[in-house]
């Protein structure tokens, strides 16, 4: 049995469709991401696991449950990060981990699980005093306090420095380690990349693609050639010259269909030289996972580079 | 039954680290008695302000902690995702709704206790039916509490802080807390009967004077509101 299931996913608030037609499951051990820009879908598809809305057409199973059915059963079995909050503003960290602590039958130790997320110097301080990477920890230590089996975490990294994020994964890992299935929610590739066994692609509540880091980054293997040069380049001119089709896939970033052969690439720094451009950047046959995305995603057209979108615009749900 | 008592435990280590929360539930009570009972500048039937004054502060510090208090505590809590987020552990509606009522019991023992003290030091000396004055206040409380969980379920927080501060002001003006309800214009005091603030410090008059009794009106409109503050937040509330 998959830790998670989800089968056929649609969810609509009202004529808005949130999430629509996603299947993927994620087993005991595995770090899975769901891999999407801001709006795409991947809230709603982990709050649904989390039993908070229904599914307006097919089914999900967490463990085998209903999460919203079997809600009382489940809750015991599950650690739950939200995107943000979800806090007593004045509570301090030993306080909250301690109080959740209380809601499980065979919770973490308190100290050790503050120590684990870096924050035991913290552990006096209410939650409106800690920094934004401080309460993601904390939210963190939150989830993971009743040792889920599955553990969702939307947007773990979210606001946390390169300390902060180096902690974020080493637990993560841990965790699937150690049996739990992570699901989490990311917009970050770079992210995703270090840490996910498997990533579900997701944009405009559809599922692109799923797979390895390493097979999704395969799939373009041989057939691309992907270049950085200044935004606005002729790439009608130089698909003439190469004989094959040229995208700026976002401002700045091509890509050439073509196979990577040596003549290719030669062909290509070649021209770049006669029309005197520079070339910030070039990767011929593997591709990197965010070449993959931003091909999948490359047809929103009001959403070019969608690689990094800035932090803070998130996908809101409406209230129940 | 654990997270139940975290869950209380740690709700009202919260309540009293709100300054705010201490001087709307404490500081505002015990100032109205002191000050009132000193100047005399409200007409009272009364030989000794105190004897008018002593159970309508008791009343108003019922209506501060468990419609104001709560309804803001509980405001805030939604609009931060903490009542969401509780939402996904094992702790469930029902500890959480017993917790808070724990909390809001404890604050108002605490209230009653230093009210009744301060009181005693300006010269109350209270007979009566002490039995049925702790009634009304628990029926009181589901009330006033009903009242203050149907705003926080339904408003943003700063609108909730903002209209339970200003039913607040309306209640107690309306009360016959400070103001003896016979001040009021006839209308406007018939008006005044019908709301549970009136209906609470009527009740304590008679309770704490062993020569009146609880006017049955009082009950009635106790038990009413009892019955349709609660049910009104009940299917309204939104969790988030």
């Amino acid at each position: 049995m998959a830790a998670v299931e989800v089968s056929g996913l649609v969810v609509r608030y009202g004529r808005l469709t949130a999430v629509d037609g996603v299947s993927f499951s994620a087993q005991a051990g595995e770090v899975v991401a769901l891999l999407g820009p801001n709006g795409a879908g991947k809230t709603t598809t982990i709050e649904t696991l989390e039993g908070y809305r229904s599914p307006t057409e097919g089914t999900v199973r967490v463990l085998g449950l209903d999460p919203v059915r079997d809600h009382a059963r489940l809750t015991p079995r599950i650690g739950v990060m939200l995107q943000r909050g979800g806090v007593y503003a004045g509570i301090r960290a030993g306080e909250a981990v301690r109080l959740f602590a209380a809601y499980y039958d065979d919770p973490a130790d308190p100290d050790e699980l503050l120590a684990r997320v870096g924050l035991e110097r913290q552990r006096s301080t209410t939650w409106r005093h800690l920094s934004g990477g401080e309460q993601q920890r904390l939210s963190l230590a939150l989830a993971l306090v009743g040792r889920p089996e599955v553990a969702f975490l939307d947007e773990p990294t979210a606001g946390v420095d390169v300390a902060g994020r180096q902690v974020v994964r080493r637990i993560v890992r841990e965790l699937a380690a150690g049996g739990t299935c992570v699901l989490l929610a990311s917009h970050e590739l770079g992210e995703v990349e270090r840490v996910a066994d498997r990533v579900v692609i997701v944009d405009r509540g559809r599922l692109l693609a799923s797979g390895t880091p390493g097979d999704l980054a395969g799939q373009g293997a041989g057939s691309a050639i992907s270049f950085g040069a200044p935004p606005g380049v002729d790439t009608g001119a130089l698909a003439g010259r190469l004989g094959a089709p040229v995208t700026e896939v976002a401002p700045g970033e091509y890509r050439v269909d073509t196979a990577a052969t040596p003549a290719a690439v030669a062909t290509l720094t070649a021209w770049l030289a006669e029309h005197d451009l520079p070339l910030a950047d070039l990767r011929a046959g593997r591709q990197r996972l965010e070449d993959v995305f931003l091909r999948l995603t490359a047809e929103r057209p009001d959403q070019q580079g969608t690689g990094a979108p800035g932090p803070g615009a998130e996908e809101e749900a409406p209230s129940r | 039954m654990r997270a139940t008592v975290a869950q209380a435990r740690v709700e009202l280590a919260l309540t009293l680290r709100r300054g705010e929360s201490v001087l709307l539930s404490l500081g505002i009570p015990v100032l109205l008695l002191v000050f009132f009972s000193a100047v005399d500048v409200i007409p009272m039937d009364e030989e000794h302000p105190v004897d008018f004054l002593a159970p309508g502060v008791l009343a108003l510090a019922v209506m501060s902690t468990a419609m104001v208090g709560l309804g803001i505590a509980t405001g805030f809590e939604r609009q931060y995702g903490v009542l969401k987020r509780l939402g996904s552990t094992p702790l469930g509606r029902p500890a959480l709704m017993a917790a808070k009522t724990v909390a809001v019991l404890a604050v108002e023992v605490l209230q009653v206790v230093v009210l009744v003290v301060v009181a005693s030091l300006l010269g109350w000396d209270p007979s009566g039916a002490f039995g049925l004055a702790v009634a009304a206040m628990l029926l009181a409380t589901v009330a006033f509490a009903g009242l203050g969980l149907l705003m926080a379920g339904t408003l943003r927080a700063e609108l909730v802080l903002a209209s339970a501060n200003g039913l607040y002001l309306v209640l107690l003006l309306l009360g016959g807390m400070v103001v003896p309800l016979a001040e009021l214009p006839g209308g406007l005091r018939a008006a005044a009967r019908l709301l549970p603030a009136a209906a609470l410090s009527d009740a304590l008059h008679g309770a704490f004077d062993a020569a009146t009794s609880v006017p049955a009106r009082s009950w009635a409109v106790l038990a009413a509101w009892a019955v349709l503050g609660p049910l009104a937040a009940a299917f309204t509330f939104r969790w988030e």
